[in-house]
């Protein structure tokens, strides 16, 4: 997951094994070429594509055809049709930004909305459209800067023919083009119809801004869906209505595999009143009714006797003796030592000749997204037999494939709509029976009339697939001075990656060890590996994937050592990044930020008795480095600071990014703390809020953010901020109560206040 | 029955038992309040019942029959409400946006309860779930709503963005 330019090519990264397929014939290939009035003159609200000037799209690359991406309306409001999902870490924000920026157009004056499926939208490094990875930006940056010069390119030339005058003599202002020396200006409204007339000219013929003309990136511009988010004008799928529109509830099987048996009292449910139609799909029941809440009543009262998977199911089964605390001894049990992800010197022979070696395993728990827009789809037939789907997704062509092969239909017959995601974390993506768009459209063709199918919480949490859970076994060394010369961790677990295709890619699943591999630490001898070992819950990506457990692992096992060896943590880990200036200043600057390190314990000025922890992280392109300030309060840990130094190369939005670090950082507790998906007889124990449990506003500490812009390579944003953050605070909490903690949520463990 | 929300009057075929949140959802196109959980732990559903916030998930709509509604639509329309709309843009609180109904009406509520609140009331009252993690954020904007906030600048703004939005159409960015 670290590398996008892996996922591009691997496609580790799509579940179902499918390539986003080009599907942009539909959509564009309408009109000759620049027959009609086009985009530019369009007023919201017309059909997406139904206007669209026409042309070899499938000859362009991607990013490059503006008129699919833009329109300019005569009062100058541009609508920007994103490649990139909302769900609140601000891309629609960061396009806005990086296209007005070239463009010259200011960001406040775009209405951005998700762009349909399509060919010219798969601008992620040119060739896949999904929003995930932390990718959005980084991949697509000089792309959307460029279709923003090339829209101001064609803005110029059409003022050029209007005021009969050269394009060289022409400039712009934000939303104008200006002639200086008669001091005429057209609005980018005005020029719209015939810009768009115009041919787009050649990518590389356009000149982009130098960065320090920038007026847009890299300052902190106000989101553009700040409004409609407060005002609860944003809708989500769960919130689409359409004419004729019924509404459905399913009942899942306690367990994923089970088929209907008998379904006892059918008749019944389809007695009540307001109930429309009761089903029965793969491993549910549904039932179809005017109204959601009549659905649900219905389909909860459903008394169904579920038949055990067939032997020879070839999808994931959950058993009935599964559990978690079963699972967790037997990946503690295993043995073997898996297939090297990474290696360095010669790690076993170091181990051997170290002055101390410290043996140590560490284990992570199983979570669910718990995003709060629980999961819904509204599928519509039309006559015609082509389809309409609002889903929730991050990566819609793919959605559309998956639709495709399971329907039968052709792919230019299913429209996906994408609505707004109200949170996601990684729980959009094809993940098989653990998303709802195959019932509901299954419903659809039943019923005749448009479904739209809402999962209940409960229903949710029991289809939900997983971050998964792993053992780490550690062995490190360290020499005479007490300083590590050797580090070996073996990953007993099933990664991300793997557990979504449900099959194994090469020997190690990247996403299995991100975390423990890559770091930057100059241990010379290194051995990193993982034991596979198959799960049968399904498994997910969940923000920061590997990382989201294994930096956890690392960076607390590094401070054993460093305890181990005598040595302070923070020396440690600059001392180890000796002649890394990009990490050893982010470490600086870390400490700057938090009033220096203190490691403690000290006694606050409340009386408090505290200790603070350091972890860094480098997850996805970018760099990381945080601090946690804790107490034990009331038999629990509390959190009073978190510190986050981030470096990301450069970037767009720092109050984006702020916002992103405390919600990283937000998450990141949340699973240090709290959280954990227990599973007893092959079901899960909590199916709601009550028993899964996550961060409330009142375990939520102050997060103080610095950002640091090295000038490298771009990197992502979304999930880097939450790695560094569990070990900081653990790495704090073991030393606060002078005892190793070596597995999380915390919830487990007792404290003494 | 009928119900009187955000100053309105509309008559309900729904039956009594039917949970408030399904009623405004669906019955009456009342999008913005959501379903979160749907057993009064998340605090998305939150609407005001005569001024004080309630969750409108664990609430049959019989027991508010007479009683005056304010969903997240009709926020603007209470002087308290848009104040509090206007503050939560100018601190760009939303992220997702998904529990952001919830937590204005409950901030909405808390400011018409008491417009001096001390952080234990407000603690007592802002207890929503966010799993974007904006409390900092929501702590940081009723704090600046206790003590006068927000500036009559990001009234303008709420305004102007109240303007837009009822020109484009709510359901954009």
């Amino acid at each position: 997951m670290n590398n996008p330019e892996e996922i591009a090519t691997t496609r580790e990264f799509f579940p179902s094994g499918e390539l986003p397929v080009n599907l942009s014939r539909r959509r564009f290939l309408l009109a000759s070429a620049g027959v009609s009035a086009g985009a530019f003159v369009l007023g919201l609200g017309l059909p997406l594509g139904k206007a669209r000037a026409s042309g070899a799209s499938e000859a362009m690359a991607p990013g490059t055809r503006v008129p699919a991406f833009l329109e300019i309306r005569p009062d100058n409001r541009i609508r920007f049709y994103s490649p990139f999902n909302e769900g609140g870490q601000g891309v629609f924000t960061a396009m806005a930004q990086i296209v007005g920026e070239e463009m010259d157009a200011d960001p406040a004056s775009f209405i951005v909305d998700n762009a349909p499926t399509g060919h010219q939208f798969q601008v992620v490094n040119g060739r896949m459209r999904i929003t995930g990875g932390s990718m959005s930006v980084r991949s697509s940056y000089m792309t959307m800067r460029r279709l923003g010069a090339l829209a101001r390119s064609m803005l110029l030339q059409a003022a050029s023919k209007r005021l009969g005058v050269a394009v060289d003599k022409l400039d712009t202002e934000p939303g104008r083009v200006v002639h200086a020396a008669s001091g005429k200006s057209l609005t980018y409204g005005e020029l719209a119809p015939q810009a768009l007339d115009l041919p787009v000219p050649a990518p590389d013929s356009v000149k982009l801004k130098n960065p320090a003309q920038f007026r847009w990136i890299g300052k902190p511009v106000k989101r553009v869906d700040a409004y409609a988010k407060s005002t609860g004008r944003a809708q989500y799928t769960i919130d689409i209505r359409v004419e004729g529109m019924l509404h459905a509830a399913v009942q899942h099987a306690p367990r994923l595999g089970m088929t209907v048996g008998t379904f006892r009292n059918e008749a019944q449910l389809k007695a009540m009143k307001g109930v429309h139609s009761v089903h029965r799909l793969p491993g549910a029941v549904a039932v179809v009714a005017e109204r959601w809440w009549v659905a649900r009543k219905a389909v909860d009262a459903a008394q169904v006797d579920w038949k055990e998977a067939a032997a020879d199911a070839s999808a994931r089964v959950m058993p009935a003796d599964f559990s978690t605390q079963a699972y967790r001894e037997q990946l503690l049990r295993a043995k073997g030592e898996g297939e090297t992800a990474e290696s360095a010197g010669r790690p076993g022979k170091a181990l051997d000749n170290a002055h101390t070696v410290v043996d140590a395993t560490y284990w992570s728990q199983y979570l669910h997204h718990a995003q709060l827009e629980p999961p819904s789809t509204l599928a519509r037939f039309h006559a015609d037999g082509s389809l309409e789907v609002w889903v929730p997704n991050q990566a819609p062509d793919m959605f559309q494939a998956d639709i495709a092969k399971k329907t039968g239909l052709d792919p230019d017959r299913i429209t996906v709509h994408s609505p707004m995601l109200g949170g996601f974390f990684g729980r959009h993506f094809l993940y098989g029976p653990g998303v709802p768009y195959m019932q509901a459209i299954e419903l659809a063709r039943a019923t005749g009339r448009p479904v739209k199918l809402i999962w209940s919480r409960e229903q949710e949490f029991l289809r939900d697939p997983m971050r998964p859970m792993s053992v780490v076994r550690f062995r490190g060394g360290l020499d005479a001075r007490g300083l590590p010369v050797a580090l070996e961790a073996v990953a007993v677990t099933e990664g991300a990656s793997e557990g979504v295709a449900n099959k194994r890619r090469g020997k190690v699943d990247s996403s299995a060890v991100e975390g423990l591999a890559g770091k930057a630490y100059a241990i010379p001898n290194r051995r990193i590996a993982q034991l596979y070992m198959k799960t049968p819950a399904t498994l997910a990506y969940w923000r920061s994937v590997g990382h989201s457990m294994n930096d956890f692992f690392y960076e607390t096992f590094l401070d054993e050592l460093a305890d181990k060896g005598g040595q302070d943590p923070f020396e440690l880990r600059l001392r180890l990044l000796e002649g890394n200036a990009r990490l050893t200043h982010l470490l600086r600057e870390l400490a700057d930020l938090a009033g220096d390190w203190k490691r403690g314990p000290f006694t606050a000025p409340d009386g408090s008795r505290r200790a603070r922890g350091v972890a860094m992280a480098s997850p996805f392109g970018s760099q990381a480095a945080a601090m946690a300030e804790v107490s034990i309060e009331n038999g629990q840990v509390r959190v009073h600071d978190v510190w986050q130094a981030i470096d990301p190369g450069s970037i767009v939005n720092p109050a984006i990014i702020e916002a992103q670090v405390a919600s990283a950082v937000s998450l990141g507790l949340s699973e240090t703390l709290l959280e954990e998906t227990v599973y007893e007889h092959g079901m899960p124990v909590a199916r709601n809020f009550d028993k899964y449990r996550i961060l409330p506003p009142d375990r939520m500490p102050r997060v103080h953010v610095r950002i640091v812009e090295s000038g490298a390579k771009m990197g992502g944003i979304g999930e880097p901020p939450l790695p560094a953050t569990p070990p900081a605070v653990v790495n704090a909490v073991s030393h606060l109560i002078g005892r190793r903690i070596r597995s999380i949520p915390l919830s487990q463990h007792e404290f003494k206040t | 029955m009928e119900l009187e929300i955000n100053g309105k009057s509309y008559p309900v075929e729904s039956d009594a038992d039917t949970p408030l949140l399904w009623v405004l959802r669906d019955e009456l196109g009342l999008t913005g309040t959501k379903y979160g959980c749907g057993i009064a732990q998340c605090g998305a559903c939150s609407v005001l019942l005569d001024g004080r916030v309630i969750r409108s998930c664990v609430t049959p709509v019989a027991g508010v029959a007479g009683r005056k509604i304010t969903t997240i639509e009709g926020v603007e329309d209470d002087p308290a409400g848009r104040r509090v709309v206007a503050a939560w843009v100018a601190h760009q609180v939303p992220q997702c946006g998904y529990c952001q109904s919830g937590q204005v009406m409950a901030a909405t509520s808390l400011l018409k309860q008491s417009p001096q609140p001390g952080d234990d009331e407000i603690a007592a009252v802002m207890t929503n779930l966010c799993r974007c993690g904006t409390y900092n954020a929501i702590h940081a904007t009723v704090r600046d709503l206790v003590n006068g906030g927000p500036s009559p600048e990001a009234e303008k703004a709420r305004a102007e963005a109240a303007r837009a939005s009822n020109r484009d159409g709510g359901a954009h960015a």
